[in-house]
């Protein structure tokens, strides 16, 4: 799954590019340009993909980090 | 004066919030620069989204769609909805995990360690230092020019080489003052506290400025409608043919106008009776101030009441869009015409414009709230010295050529948000972080709330394009594209909410400013003074001290630059971010790539510094705006050749120490 997540990201970055919408000068329900729509339609992909990405391509084993040990001082290194 | 006072008590606020956070001050230096790890994932939301959206988003993305139509929204924000997140995910949190265990404040001390070089430090610090200083003046000069439009006329007698509104020096150095006082107080908590009620602000507004402006120009559907009309290539990325023929009509006329002008003014060969100004005005509608000229230029041509050579006729065109004439006068130009193409080849005059408009317009100008005619207030008021500025470019200079959006340049602006990647007061934001899981909330919702704020920006940028307000077009051509939210706020709301707007927009731009100048504190002490002197030197109070008289220097110095008043401030700022862009592959490499050495390191960052310098001065250091390389942003070139740089000189390097790799990758 977490290959998957990574694919979408790749995916969207590609259908990004949306050279098929260039001279479109077409208004969805009357006001919206429709590139317009399709990129804001990226944007609420893109937040779909992150959320997969939390879901399964989140790295848990860093969440350790903050209950193993407390914080180092700053500028502190070992 | 209501607009003002709206301002006060919102800087008022956000001072208290400021000492009001720095009561809940430990008073450690963990605690000044890193809120002691306490940031939760609401607050590290809006701080870093708040950090990340600067003047730009909403001034600049409704200018920016005034200028170049609705594709500026995939070219700049949901592109940056999937690579800030990227950055986020896989940067921000194994830099926290880092920081947080090794005690890292800084990205200096984490490539210190990563790289096994002190060195890297003295390389990275004055260039990290150098692009954030252009950063930051986007925001403070911004602030001076958004206070000054929005107060135009609010004094009665002072201020009258300002529209008698605060002149723009000063706006800048109150915010500059405000900011300061509550980053002094408040560092990391009062940032991020700051940051957070900012950014719920300048989005409220944003979306409430929205429905306002929507419904004064007669709902979504009649905005849209109109611009589909009048301008339909703002609606896509091509050139529609109407927008075309339009122009072509539009340069036709112009072009009479400068021959006509340079007849009767330079040469003097010609001038019209009135009995022949008459006749010019009968048949010709107006549509803007000094329309005059038009109609007289259009009789004088068609009655062919003057002649030109075409050298006359070239110098003609470089007179009327104030360009500055060659001289040597070129021969090809003695022969042949020039096309518009040819005329912006030709800069234009530095503050040409000023001085004409003051000397054509004298007697309109004044307070906006006096009549023009005192005894015939149907004449309307007097002018600003921006609208004067505005009416003698929109009846003096070419009209613009509608351009399309390039392919090529729409997809490699994908490199410019990789920029967060490398911006040091970003890397302090994710540090803040109580945990790794505190990321999940920014990582999913960042691209949402960029498209929360920038949709009603676009929109409002296409639709004030073709709006027209009390039966006349609500901008004239070549109107500042950054003022035109303040304007339309202005013209066509109460001034109510035109103060809490303004408001809104001092929000983003501060909420990007103290982050960068608490940084620039950080970095300071940490990088400089505390690693060189020796940790034992000082105490944690003096280094909290030392942090606060390093970020009033940086407040200090960035403010004398702002007086300077460079132009193109919003063009440099993506020359500022491209530079950042240009050193993420190092980072990248140094959270992902074992095989990354000093060495390759180095060459990454020279190699990156060499090919930003020679790229700006090819764009003639950010007075070409429109500047592409190989066809490209600048900026994809400058990351594939420092990546390159970077990973052949590792390969052919030592690798970095077991104890080094031991210790960031240890899974392997």
């Amino acid at each position: 799954m977490r290959y998957t997540v990574y694919g979408l990201v790749v995916l969207l970055i590609i259908i990004h590019q949306d050279n098929w919408l260039w001279d479109d000068k077409r208004l969805i329900w009357g006001f919206m340009p429709i590139t317009l729509l399709y990129q804001a339609g990226i944007s609420v992909a893109a937040s779909i993909v992150w959320f997969l990405a939390t879901k399964y391509a989140w790295p848990h084993h860093l969440e350790e980090v903050a209950k193993e040990a407390p914080a180092q001082e700053t500028g502190e290194t070992e | 004066m209501i607009q003002l006072v709206i301002i006060g008590i919102y800087l008022s606020l956000l001072l208290f919030l400021g000492v009001f956070s720095s009561r809940l001050f430990k008073g450690t230096s963990k605690d000044y620069m890193l809120a002691s790890h306490s940031i939760g994932p609401f607050l590290l939301l809006m701080s870093i989204f708040g950090t990340t959206m600067t003047a730009f988003a909403l001034v600049g993305s409704s200018g920016e769609a005034y200028k170049e139509g609705v594709g500026v929204y995939g070219m700049l924000a949901s592109s940056s909805g999937i690579i800030h997140s990227l950055c986020f995910f896989l940067l921000g949190i194994k830099l926290w995990s880092w920081g947080y265990k090794y005690g890292y404040t800084t990205q200096i001390q984490f490539f210190r360690d990563r790289l096994e070089s002190d060195r890297i430090g003295i390389i990275l610090f004055p260039i990290l230092v150098g692009l954030v200083i252009p950063y930051l003046l986007i925001g403070v000069m911004s602030s001076g020019v958004v206070i000054s439009s929005i107060t135009e006329g609010a004094f009665e007698s002072s201020f009258a080489d300002y529209d008698y509104g605060v002149p723009p020096w000063l706006g800048s150095l109150v915010i500059s003052l405000v900011v300061l006082i509550y980053v002094f107080f408040g560092g990391m908590r009062g940032t991020a506290w700051a940051n957070t009620f900012q950014t719920i602000v300048f989005m409220v507004l944003g979306v409430v400025t929205f429905v306002v402006i929507s419904s004064k120009l007669g709902g979504l559907q009649a905005a849209s409608h109109a611009v589909l009309e009048k301008n339909p290539s703002k609606l896509m990325r091509a050139v529609d043919p109407a927008d075309r023929v339009r122009y072509a009509e539009r340069y036709q006329t112009w072009t009479l106008v400068a021959k006509y002008n340079y007849a009767r003014r330079i040469l003097k060969t010609l001038k019209l009776t009135d009995a022949q100004k008459a006749e010019a005005y009968k048949e010709f509608k107006p549509r803007f101030p000094n329309w005059q000229t038009s109609a007289e230029a259009i009789y004088a041509s068609e009655n062919e009441l003057y002649k030109l050579t075409n050298e006359q006729v070239n110098k003609a065109l470089l007179t009327q869009d104030d360009r500055v004439m060659p001289d040597p006068f070129p021969d090809k130009w003695k022969q042949g015409l020039m096309a518009h193409h040819d005329l912006r080849e030709y800069p234009r005059r530095a503050n040409a414009e000023d001085e004409k408009a003051m000397l054509i317009f004298a007697e309109n100008i004044g307070h906006p709230e006096h009549d023009l005619d005192p005894n015939d207030p149907s004449k309307g008021k007097k002018w600003t010295i921006k609208k004067a500025l505005g009416v003698y470019r929109a009846s003096s200079w070419a009209p613009d050529a509608p351009h399309p959006m390039s392919k090529l340049v729409f997809f490699t602006y994908f490199f410019v948000p990789l920029s967060v990647g490398m911006f040091p007061h970003l890397f302090q934001h994710w540090l803040t972080a109580r945990s790794a899981a505190t990321f999940k909330l920014p990582v999913v919702a960042h691209p949402l709330f960029i498209m929360i704020v920038w949709v009603p920006c676009v929109l409002v940028g296409i639709w004030a394009t073709s709006a027209t307000f009390e039966g006349a077009p609500l901008f004239p051509p070549h109107f500042p594209a950054n003022a035109v939210l303040a304007a339309m706020v202005k013209k066509m709301t109460s001034p109510v909410l035109a103060g809490f707007l303004t408001a809104g927009i001092l929000a983003a731009i501060m909420s990007s400013l103290d982050s960068q100048f608490l940084c620039l504190g950080t970095m300071f002490t940490e990088d400089m003074v505390v690693h060189y002197a020796g940790k034992d030197r000082f105490t944690d109070k003096q280094v909290v001290f030392m942090a606060r008289m390093f970020i009033i220097i940086i407040v200090a110095i960035t403010y004398g630059f702002s007086l300077l008043e460079p132009r193109r401030v919003f063009t440099l700022g993506v020359w500022c971010f491209s530079g950042f862009s240009s050193l993420f592959p190092i980072i990248f490499a140094a959270v992902y790539w074992k095989r990354l050495t000093k060495a390759g390191t180095y060459a990454g960052v020279i190699v990156a510094f060499g090919t930003w310098l020679y790229l700006f001065r090819e764009a003639k250091f950010a007075l070409n705006p429109d500047y592409t390389f190989l066809g490209m942003m600048p900026v994809a070139t400058m990351v594939v050749v420092s990546a390159a740089a970077m990973i052949l000189v590792s390969l052919v390097t030592s690798p970095p120490s077991k104890e080094t790799l031991v210790r960031f990758f240890p899974e392997d």
